[in-house]
């Protein structure tokens, strides 16, 4: 039920999530947050149910926290994706966390990455992501719209492209969307915005 | 919501792929598709389910696609151990022999892959070899393939293929084994890649493909 898309463009992720928390047709909370900053260079974008997709991404924000600490290095968009992953496949056969992710940031080496993770821990680097139904109607509108080296305006063009299909074809309504961006900021460095915040 | 075993025959096929290794003249080469898809859907066309082990040995998982990402990651690991310790490669055979050693250690709890080795020994030996998701061996002389199109892979292999094929002609005949029959094939296609392996390199190789 969760909406969640992921675009990368010019050294930059953007992350469109809905905000609705449901439990079966009880729409709980029209004001849930599903993007979780790791830091200011890296975010998840969770979908599933709230136990699981807030455990596990706390979880996995607590060690990248951990081997900051331990270590003194930011783990790149990269390795911190394949840690991920890696947790998700080791909890597989144990007790597996139902929530599928996207996982997105911006860092030196690589530029803006965006990893689409399952719940199984397949993982894909892809330059734009769908997770959930919203899946069934937008990935076509990226394969027409969507280029290389987008600029942050074109790619908020298209989220809003995208948010006005579902709007109008998707059976459940999703009046309310949250965005956030990570981007190179003028020092060099990654920096995070809020471009629409959950709670309106 | 998570629904993976209400509708369909088996776990191998809820991701989708088609790999195949045939050996020719002093050369083999490894080709999959590259679809990355969950059930129905596909999600993206550049998938590759062949990683490259060591200068001459590749390694194809088809099957469900997180076993096949953790198990490459779990080999190179053994390989990587095994060249420091030893100080030499890992010779395909043994490589063969380990994959299925390690694949049986989960027999009743197995990962949802079935591997297919191709690689040139020390000497330059063509070397293929394939096994199922519990590690029970073939070494084949000619070709081995697993995924989704199996039995359509087989059908086009087993007229193609003939024995002292140079590294061109395998070339040929491996994509046009791997294509005809995930064409044929809902969940695989949308894309292939060709390794072959000679003595003096590796010739990677994508190939334009029905995108459906």
């Amino acid at each position: 039920m969760d909406s969640l898309i992921g675009i990368t463009g010019k050294d930059f992720v953007i992350f469109v999530a809905d905000t609705a928390q449901a439990r079966s047709i009880l729409k709980m909370k029209g004001d849930e947050d599903k993007i979780m900053v790791v830091d200011d260079s890296k975010m998840f974008a969770m979908a599933g149910d709230t136990g699981d997709r807030t455990t596990f991404c706390e979880y996995v924000k607590r060690n990248l926290k951990l081997y900051e600490i331990r270590s003194g290095l930011t783990l790149s968009t990269h390795a911190a994706a394949h840690w991920t992953r890696r947790a998700l496949a080791d909890a597989l056969r144990q007790g597996p966390y139902e929530t599928n992710l996207l996982f997105g940031g911006w860092d030196s080496e690589a530029g803006a990455s965006l990893y689409y993770l399952d719940y199984l821990g397949s993982m894909h680097k892809m330059p734009f992501a769908i997770q959930g139904y919203a899946s069934n109607f937008v990935l076509s509108i990226f394969d027409r719209y969507y280029k290389e080296d987008l600029t942050i305006p074109e790619g908020l063009d298209l989220a809003k492209l995208c948010i006005a299909e579902l709007n109008k074809r998707f059976l459940l309504a999703q009046p309310n969307w949250a965005i956030k961006v990570i981007k190179k900021g003028d020092d060099g460095k990654a920096s995070l915005e809020v471009i629409v915040p959950a709670k309106q | 919501k998570i629904q993976i075993f209400c509708h369909q025959m088996s776990i191998l096929q809820h991701n989708g792929s088609s790999v195949i290794a045939m050996a020719g003249k002093n050369c083999v080469a490894i080709a999959s598709d590259t679809r990355f898809g969950i059930d129905a859907q596909t999600i993206a066309f550049d998938f590759s389910k062949v990683w490259q082990i060591s200068d001459k040995l590749f390694v194809g998982l088809p099957g469900l696609l997180t076993d096949s990402q953790t198990f490459s990651e779990k080999l190179k690991f053994r390989v990587n151990m095994y060249r420091l310790r030893e100080e030499r490669e890992m010779s395909p055979r043994v490589f063969s022999n380990m994959v299925a050693s390690l694949l049986y250690e989960k027999r009743f709890g197995p990962y949802f892959v079935e591997p297919l080795i191709a690689g040139l020994d020390d000497k330059n030996e063509p070397f293929i070899s394939g096994m199922d998701l519990i590690g029970a061996p073939v070494l084949a002389k000619d070709f081995v393939l697993a995924g989704t199109a199996d039995e359509a892979m087989f059908g086009m292999a087993e007229s193609l293929w003939r024995p002292d094929l140079s590294p061109e002609d395998l070339f040929e005949v491996i994509s046009q084994t791997l294509m005809s029959a995930f064409d044929r094939d809902a969940i695989s296609g949308w894309g292939a890649v060709v390794h072959v392996i000679t003595p003096d390199q590796v010739i990677t190789r994508t190939l334009k493909t029905r995108q459906d």
